[in-house]
């Protein structure tokens, strides 16, 4: 396979072959991180412009270093405390950025189908760091990663990705590409949460947490966002964690193998107990280390592209 | 410590399979192959592995370039290892250090280094299959010394085809031979599923 996309927008539109490609691309990034040096200079003189109109440690921490990492310059931007405040639109934003000769734009908004609008507005290549409700594909593609991992392969695995499903790109990009993978998908959480069209698309919807337990490979466990209970979508946080969080009993009734996700902030005593969140089956901190290989993956592979040239 | 078994994703290296029949030159057959590995071996042992192998100079290992130079170096280290047990080995891929993503819309599939011993004082003898334009060995030599400072590096090439970009010249050559700069060379390896051989693609396989 060859890598000829200009952009990384989400994962509904990957092929199964190029999330495959992605994954292994990554597995060969993952030394990088434990040399001394821990740079290579796979895209060296190229610059990348971190574009975060949205509050993120994590996801945008794990960019630059991805792009540190492979000798790119990396450029921060925080749509908060800028020209977006002046009434500047995205477009016009961009191509500012694009003006000052930057080859990829990694970018997170609060609007789904922002990544798409730019990437037909700039020659540069677009990332997408999560749009809206819509997708996080770097995330999803992390999560499959440290799946696969840990686990040895994603078809067949029973994965439940638990929570306010409605509501999380997190979600959807898992959803595309773990179906796309042969897993089978179990959404769950309260029915005012978990859309009732998922079944359409294949997957298992489920309300009670408890009875498909049992049979679960992977917990994804979705973050709960608190202001969701003023919009009156659940009546306590006690209520839902008491439903659906993980502890101590319910990691006893899960299978030995189980392993647990989550993308982080964890609000510890809401999703997981603090003995599941630090348990051995918690793969929660190797999902960021992987992070930072999957996105030197997809920084290299949409970077370093190029035109047409004789043998080498 | 045994080598790790040969990665096999088939890499756009490859010669295209449409390159007719007629253009493709066999060099060296299996029997020929088989002697000019056995001779490159023995001048191997013979030059390199004193120099660098001796306890007083320290450790020394054997790193092949990925894919083919490493299968070889496979098979060199297991001839070598029976005298010297304490030789290392390792495996580098190429591909992030390439000088010319800007002018390929093609790349080959990133494969992982595999060095898990620590450089610093290490006599290296790199191993490839082609010499060509250098530009392999100058990215396998950044590459390396991104781990650490070797004592020395040198270099052990299966064929040496000319046409050097770059002012690089192998320690031990297996063969010499003559090509024009728009042929192709393609070591063949059993491990790959292949006969052992060395053929010339005349023209190269575009």
């Amino acid at each position: 396979m060859e890598w000829t996309r200009k952009d990384l927008l989400g994962i509904e539109d990957l092929s199964r072959e190029e999330i495959d490609y992605i994954l292994d691309t990554a597995e060969g990034f993952r030394e990088v991180s434990a040399r001394s040096v821990k740079k290579v200079p796979a895209l060296r003189g190229k610059v990348i412009v971190n574009l975060f109109f949205e509050a993120s440690t994590r996801t945008r921490i794990s960019f630059e270093l991805a792009g540190a990492r492979l000798s790119a310059d990396v450029i921060q931007f925080a749509g908060s405390s800028s020209s977006t405040q002046k009434g500047e639109s995205l477009n016009d934003t961009a191509r500012n950025i694009e003006a000052m000769g930057i080859d990829i734009v990694v970018v997170r908004h609060p609007s789904s189908g922002a990544p798409y609008q730019l990437s037909k507005a700039l020659a540069a290549s677009v990332v997408n760091a999560g749009d809206g409700s819509h997708e996080h594909p770097t995330q999803a593609l992390l999560d499959i990663y440290t799946m696969r991992r840990a686990l040895g392969r994603i078809e067949g695995l029973k994965v439940a990705i638990v929570g306010d499903v409605s509501h999380s790109r997190v979600a959807r990009s898992n959803i595309w590409g773990l179906q796309k993978l042969g897993a089978e998908v179990y959404a769950v959480g309260p029915p005012t949460l978990v859309p009732r069209g998922l079944a359409k698309l294949g997957v298992k919807v489920s309300h009670h947490l408890d009875e498909i337990l049992p049979e679960i490979d992977v917990f994804n466990m979705l973050r709960l966002q608190t202001e969701r209970q003023d919009q009156g979508l659940f009546p306590t946080i006690r209520e839902y964690s008491r439903l659906f969080g993980l502890n101590r009993q319910r990691m006893r009734r899960a299978k030995p193998s189980a392993i647990v996700l989550h993308p982080g902030p964890i609000n510890r005593g809401v999703e997981l107990t603090p003995d599941v969140a630090d348990g051995p089956q918690s793969l929660i901190l190797n999902q960021v280390t992987n992070g930072l290989a999957v996105r030197m993956a997809v920084l290299y592979l949409v970077g370093s592209r190029g035109g047409s040239g004789g043998p080498w | 410590m045994p080598p790790p078994n040969p990665s096999s994703p088939r890499r756009p290296d490859d010669p295209a399979p449409d390159a007719s029949p007629e253009r493709v030159k066999r060099l060296l057959g299996q029997e020929a192959f088989e002697k000019t590995f056995a001779g490159w071996l023995d001048r191997i042992q013979k030059t390199v592995a004193p120099a660098g192998g001796s306890g007083a100079t320290g450790p020394w290992a054997l790193v092949g370039v990925k894919r083919r130079g490493a299968i070889l170096a496979r098979r060199l280290w297991k001839e070598l290892s029976i005298g010297s047990p304490q030789l290392l080995y390792g495996e580098v891929d190429i591909s992030l250090y390439r000088d010319d993503y800007h002018l390929h819309a093609s790349k080959p599939q990133v494969l992982g280094t595999e060095i898990s011993f620590g450089v610093d004082g290490v006599s290296i003898l790199l191993v490839d299959d082609v010499l060509f334009t250098g530009r392999t060995v100058r990215a396998a030599m950044e590459l390396i010394l991104d781990f650490g400072r070797p004592r020395v590096i040198q270099l052990a090439c299966f064929v040496d085809r000319g046409h050097r970009e770059l002012p690089i010249a192998a320690n031990i050559v297996g063969k010499e031979i003559v090509t024009e700069r728009e042929d192709e060379v393609r070591v063949r390896l059993a491990e790959l599923g292949e006969v052992d051989g060395v053929e010339v693609i005349l023209g190269g396989s575009r």
